[in-house]
């Protein structure tokens, strides 16, 4: 990635951040809870390069936003910063754990397996007291390096803090795809058998694609508890899990910034569908997807790819 | 002076089935060593042994002195023994200049997943190295196709040349002219062992070929029901009796049990 690739994203994401208080509230609400469904996206792009499509990504981002509400319940922590790096830590050391086991897996067995550890979670979320049962936790109102702002204040205030997260997941996430490690998942997805006879362990790359994917994930969660003020056993649930596939879908693997505009546009047509038809707003997501599928396989981010590609074919012509 | 690759008693057995038995084999470094043997003879199983894809059943392999037997393949790898495939093992996505790039890549990467994930996959090195191994195996003006459109002999001599990425001292290739035509098989053997040679690599091929296990083998290995029939010079090994019997069938046996030479041997 380019200095100015940096810069142009730093502005991009700058401005957003400006315009904010011109902006209604419901909307920046919105756009915040549509990064943190981006940030989970952006963990799903690496594994799905591999060739893995884990259906239980929500044991990540529950861990993550169960670490945030439970960190301020228990233990007092209201610092932001530290409430995402604490989610982040925890997500990825999940995934550190279940991943001696995940990491042996492909397909629709790596699949199967992460739904079923995410179910598990579900489980014990919802037969706990101790962590909320089925009514949750509700997340105390966090500070920023000891400021508390309140009102629209606070809603300004993670959307900035979403956009710093966007920015370095963007900058972290596309330096790790280019990395010999992240160029490998095509190599893994062709050929493990290669792979391993040039000397480097597959299931070590697919555990380290894991535990990353689980931090941002974890990250995501993070944010979305923040955001909405309150955990519960649903972002366990395999519901959760579908959502994140099914923003990949339309995002495609591509890109990285494809990721949180696909999130954007799931939230909007979400958003739009539960208006529309309160009783059926899956007819028309799951319109969408299908729509997705036939005409844009590859995603939103093959459309922002090849429209780039056809630029420099005209700029060589 | 001790054997580079020093086999011992080797063994493996599938159940009931043997597979490979009682195999001793001393190869020094820098020599070319073929491999010959009717299918089923167990040279693909003595090739999958040493580099880890099977664990022997009985035996030791020693390389450079130090025990490797049963090490998993990458570990292998990484001690200097590389092999190529029967079925070339590229990466079908990829270009030819990428899957070279991988092979480079990771060789440079050490053996380390995290090493892997904080060096970037083109950089100087890597492309110096990949561009490096597109002159020595001359697949150059492929550079940029993709691995699964290329030719059978382009497709093989890629699996080489990612196989020597790591510049390791054995070589083990298994059948590296299978599915290539006759005309084309000296052509290919020619490039291999140019740039193999050109790097002092110690070299193991798997040949059904007898001509070509005679141009290039300096020695061969003939395996029959398992194991090592006949060891030596290409001249000695394939004019063994039970070598022309059962391998390059230049022997019959008539009716009556009497061994006589075929026509082939004669002509």
């Amino acid at each position: 990635m380019t200095g100015l690739r940096i810069l142009l994203g730093a502005a991009i994401l700058g401005g957003l951040g400006a315009a904010a208080p011109f902006t209604p509230l419901w909307l920046i609400s919105l756009v915040t809870l549509a990064m943190s469904t981006g940030l989970v996206v952006c963990g799903l792009i690496i594994l799905w390069r591999g060739g893995l499509v884990p259906f239980g990504q929500a044991l990540f981002f529950a861990t993550g936003a169960y670490t945030v509400a439970l960190s301020g319940r228990w233990f007092g922590v209201t610092d932001a910063f530290l409430l995402i790096a604490l989610a982040v830590i925890m997500a990825a050391l999940v995934a550190f754990v279940v991943g001696f086991l995940l990491a042996q897996y492909r397909e629709i067995f790596f699949a199967m397996l992460s739904l079923a550890l995410s179910m598990i979670l579900y489980g014990v979320l919802v037969k706990s007291e101790t962590l909320g049962s089925t009514d949750g936790v509700n997340v105390a109102q966090a500070s920023f390096f000891g400021m508390k702002p309140r009102g629209p204040g606070y809603t300004f205030a993670l959307f900035w803090l979403a956009l710093g997260m966007v920015f370095s997941a963007w900058v972290g996430v596309s330096a790790y795809l280019g990395s010999i490690a992240g160029q490998l998942a095509g190599a893994i997805r062709d050929n493990e058998i290669r792979v391993e006879y040039l000397g480097i362990s597959v299931t070590r790359l697919v555990h380290l694609k894991l535990t990353i994917s689980a931090a941002l994930a974890g990250a995501g969660g993070a944010l979305a508890a923040l955001s909405i003020s309150h955990v519960d056993p649903q972002m366990a649930y395999w519901t959760t899990s579908g959502g994140f596939v099914f923003v990949t879908i339309l995002a495609g693997a591509a890109s990285v910034p494809a990721a949180f505009l696909g999130a954007l546009l799931f939230e909007i047509v979400r958003t739009i569908a539960v208006a529309l038809l309160p009783g059926g707003w899956q007819l028309i997501l799951g319109s969408v997807l299908l729509l997705t599928i036939l005409f844009v396989p590859e995603g939103l981010g093959s459309l922002m790819i090849r429209k780039r590609a056809t630029v420099s074919e005209k700029g060589a012509a | 002076m001790s054997a580079l690759l020093s086999v011992k008693g080797l063994e493996k057995t599938f159940g009931q089935v043997v597979a490979a038995r009682d195999i001793n084999v001393d190869v020094p470094q820098g020599q070319t060593v073929g491999i010959i043997g009717a299918n089923g003879a167990g040279k693909t199983t003595f090739v999958n042994m040493i580099t880890g894809h099977l664990t022997p059943s009985g035996g030791t392999i020693q390389f450079e002195g130090r025990d490797i037997t049963g090490l998993p393949s990458r570990k292998i790898m990484r001690l200097g023994i590389a092999r190529s495939f029967q079925v070339a093992q590229v990466f079908p996505t990829f270009s030819v200049f990428e899957n070279l790039c991988a092979a480079t890549a990771i060789a440079r990467s050490g053996s380390s997943v995290v090493g892997a994930a904080l060096s970037r996959f083109v950089s100087a090195e890597t492309s110096a190295d990949a561009e490096t191994a597109l002159g020595q195996f001359q697949i150059g003006q492929f550079r940029d196709a993709l691995a699964s459109t290329l030719p059978q002999g382009v497709r093989k001599l890629l699996d080489i040349a990612m196989a020597t990425a790591g510049n390791p001292r054995v070589l083990l290739l298994d059948e590296p002219t299978s599915g290539i035509s006759l005309e084309e098989k000296f052509g290919l053997m020619d490039v291999i062992m140019g740039a193999l040679k050109a790097r002092g690599t110690t070299i193991l091929f798997v040949e059904h070929d007898m001509e070509i296990v005679q141009r290039f083998a300096d020695r061969v290995l003939a395996f029959y029901d398992g194991t090592v029939i006949a060891d030596g010079a290409p001249a000695e090994a394939l004019g063994d009796e039970r070598v022309r019997e059962f391998i390059t069938g230049t022997l019959i046996r008539s009716k009556d049990g009497s061994l006589n030479a075929s026509r082939a041997f004669h002509a």
